[in-house]
């Protein structure tokens, strides 16, 4: 099994411009450049490459829709936001070998003609983009970006551009907009941003693993990319293990990998003592799947929405039998009701709205209907006209669901995670209702949870 | 935290920046970007970095780099949570306390900062040493329970653990290393 983005994580001086040669660095820019930018764009196609940021769009194709003959200058924004709860790969992908995403956007950029890109890191990660910075000026000073590189008419800028902590900046024309110097608020889609996007010109927004894995493509050809994995999914995949597991940590694996193998061998199985019950798949927004769905899911596109929920950002975080999914709902509704940018009323009110609700049902104050309220509120919050056939299925009517209610998916990646717990453990939810005492009233501050909240809501939506 | 626009009483006549930050600035931050406007984070971040938080002063000088309205600066700078508009502590202790670190014990790790400095979360300590904060998901999970301190992540952690970094922080050893 070929390594293809963590190949050169463990070498030494990996992340320096020295150490990225020595691996082979920049051959397949050589390559790139050896060949016309559409043949650089087909070899991608070919290759099969989807997003991995979170949707899976398959990335040749996205960079063909850009509008090439406006005339206006053509951006790209590579998205290192990374802000998915559950997934931390692209930290790591920075910090082990920041050439590696430098050689994907030169690549990148060259295929689709662009001549400045931003790289939009989240405001956390300090030390990534010092690395970042670093390793723009190393190219710089060895002509793999900038002007003319190496000895072409093709000139590249690299600008690393800080976020300010915000996690709605991951969605691409939140991060246009932060970028542009508003508040990063998603727009309305259309225009895509392939057709206007940064500045009102075209623009790629690509997340950092995609980009990761564009120099191997060029250097093996996109057929032996598109050979690994399965059919619709190929390739490698960077997996990112959380929780009580005994070695939680990134793995690189082929797309179609058994979920059950990686819990249970890479990352060392359940801690001493612990079951596994349940498992968030590929970022917190993602349904959840049960233990026993764990044992059939394969690690592709394809098998996860057979299960009814998505691969996503790949960020996969165990449950253990002891911790309760209603602590879990409440806790992702609390960084939802946090994160959603206000601009819709379903996403802004309907977020903080189910946070009181999880509140309430786990603190003993549930009400005989609070699940059925739940339920409606979800359906309430979609951006999606359907969402996908297998979450319908579960949630086992269509009725209602109809979607545009709001400006992006935000909403949805609330709901839909909320409903696949009520529905596949229900009867924690309704224990904990059965269990309310009826005489204190919803609504009330709840001691020991007034912490999560002490941070107010950049929504303006009150949590209390 | 409460904005300098609702208290009154806080603006800061004594606004300098340095010459290098201003520099800085005009010189390699702004011709970055095709717009200025597009630099607007950028230049509250080196305002910040070298003040330590934004006073209304410092807005005022951001609005007037980047040629945009106070008003349409003070409305990014309050969309984002890492800039700061009264001054914090020295260390900015912050508590991840999303899924995986909840799950992994963060409330312990939280009650055991309280207890340790003596004050609640959003609350710095009277020496001005510490500011006790909790965030969202930091893309480190693997570490959970961890905490971001200043620019470094310090986890897995565990309360005794807790105890030694605040000892270290204190004291400038560094007996706890930070994470990548
Ligand atoms: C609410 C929301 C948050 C997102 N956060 C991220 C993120 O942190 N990083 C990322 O790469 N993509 C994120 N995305 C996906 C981006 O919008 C975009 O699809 C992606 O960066 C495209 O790159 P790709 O095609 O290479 O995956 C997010 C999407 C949504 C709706
Ligand atoms: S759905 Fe939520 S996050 Fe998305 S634009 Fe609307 S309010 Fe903002
Ligand atoms: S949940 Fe704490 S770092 Fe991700």
């Amino acid at each position: 099994m070929p390594l293809i983005i963590s190949a050169n994580f463990g070498r030494p001086n990996s992340d320096t411009l020295a150490g990225y040669l020595a691996n082979g660095g920049y051959e397949g820019l050589k390559k790139a450049f050896s060949l016309k930018p559409g043949q650089v764009m087909d070899e991608v196609k070919k290759s099969g490459l989807r997003g991995r940021g979170g949707a899976g769009f398959p990335t040749g194709v996205k960079w063909s829709f850009l509008d090439t003959k406006s005339g206006k200058p053509i951006y790209m924004c590579v998205n290192a936001d990374e802000s998915e709860p559950g997934t931390f790969k692209d930290r790591h992908i920075i910090n082990r070998d920041p050439h590696l995403l430098l050689e994907g956007i030169a690549i990148a950029c060259y295929a689709v003609g662009c001549r400045h890109a931003f790289i939009y890191i989240r405001g956390e990660f300090f030390k990534q983009a010092k690395i970042l910075e670093r390793a723009v000026a190393e190219a710089v000073a060895g002509n793999y970006l900038g002007e003319r590189i190496l000895g072409t008419e093709f000139s590249l800028k690299v600008v690393v551009h800080r976020g300010a902590g915000a996690y709605i900046c991951g969605e691409e024309t939140g991060l246009i907009n932060s970028l542009e110097g508003n508040k990063g608020q998603p727009r309305i889609k259309p225009p895509f941003p392939a057709v206007s996007g940064l500045y009102g010109c075209p623009t790629v927004v690509n997340n950092v693993e995609t980009l990761a894995a564009v120099p191997w493509i060029l250097r093996n050809g996109g057929e032996a990319y598109a050979k690994i994995g399965t059919p619709k999914s190929t390739g490698t995949k960077m997996f990112c293990v959380s929780g009580p597991v005994r070695n939680p940590n990134w793995f690189e694996k082929d797309m179609g990998y058994p979920l059950r193998d990686l819990l249970n061998r890479d990352a060392g199985g359940m801690c001493e003592g612990l079951k596994l019950k349940a498992c968030i798949p590929g970022g917190s927004s993602m349904p959840i799947l049960t233990a026993d769905e764990v044992e059939k899911a394969n690690l592709d596109y394809e098998s996860m929405n057979a299960l009814g929920s998505f691969l996503g950002s790949g960020g996969i975080v165990a449950i253990p039998h002891t911790f309760s999914m209603v602590s879990l709902a409440r806790n992702l509704a609390s960084f939802y009701a946090h994160e959603s940018c206000g601009q819709c009323t379903p996403c802004r009110e309907g977020s903080g709205w189910v946070h009181r609700l999880l509140v309430a049902i786990e603190a003993g104050r549930g009400r005989p209907g609070d699940l059925e309220l739940l339920h409606d509120l979800c359906n309430n919050m979609r951006a999606w006209a359907t969402g996908p056939q297998p979450i319908l299925k579960w949630i086992g009517k269509d009725e209602g669901l109809g979607g545009g209610k709001t400006i992006c998916v935000f909403s949805d990646a609330l709901a839909w995670p909320i409903q696949s717990y009520l529905v596949k453990f229900r009867s924690e939810f309704e224990e904990a209702i059965a269990k309310a005492r009826p005489s204190v009233s919803v609504g009330q501050v709840v001691p020991g949870h007034a912490e999560q909240h002490s941070a107010g809501t950049r929504a303006g939506a009150s949590v209390h | 935290m409460a904005g300098w626009l609702e208290s009154s009483g806080s603006i800061d006549m004594a606004f300098e920046l340095s010459e290098k930050t201003d520099k800085r600035i005009r010189e390699e931050i702004l011709p970055r970007y095709p717009f200025k406007k597009s630099a607007i984070l950028p230049v509250l971040w080196a305002i910040q970095e070298e003040k330590g938080h934004l006073c209304r002063e410092a807005l005022l000088y951001a609005a007037q780099v980047v040629e945009q309205p106070p008003a349409h600066v003070y409305s990014v700078l309050t969309f984002y949570t890492m800039f700061f508009q009264q001054p914090i502590g020295r260390f900015h202790l912050q508590v991840c306390k999303t899924a995986s670190c909840e799950i992994m014990g963060c409330r312990q790790i939280t009650d055991r900062l309280r207890q340790r400095l003596g004050i609640d979360v959003g609350q710095t300590t009277a020496d001005g040493l510490f500011t006790l904060s909790q965030v969202e998901c930091l893309a480190a999970c693997e570490l959970a329970p961890m905490i971001q301190v200043n620019e470094d992540y310090y986890g897995p952690l565990t309360p005794e653990k807790v105890d030694e970094l605040l000892e270290d922080l204190k004291s400038g050893r560094q007996q706890v290393k930070p994470c990548l």
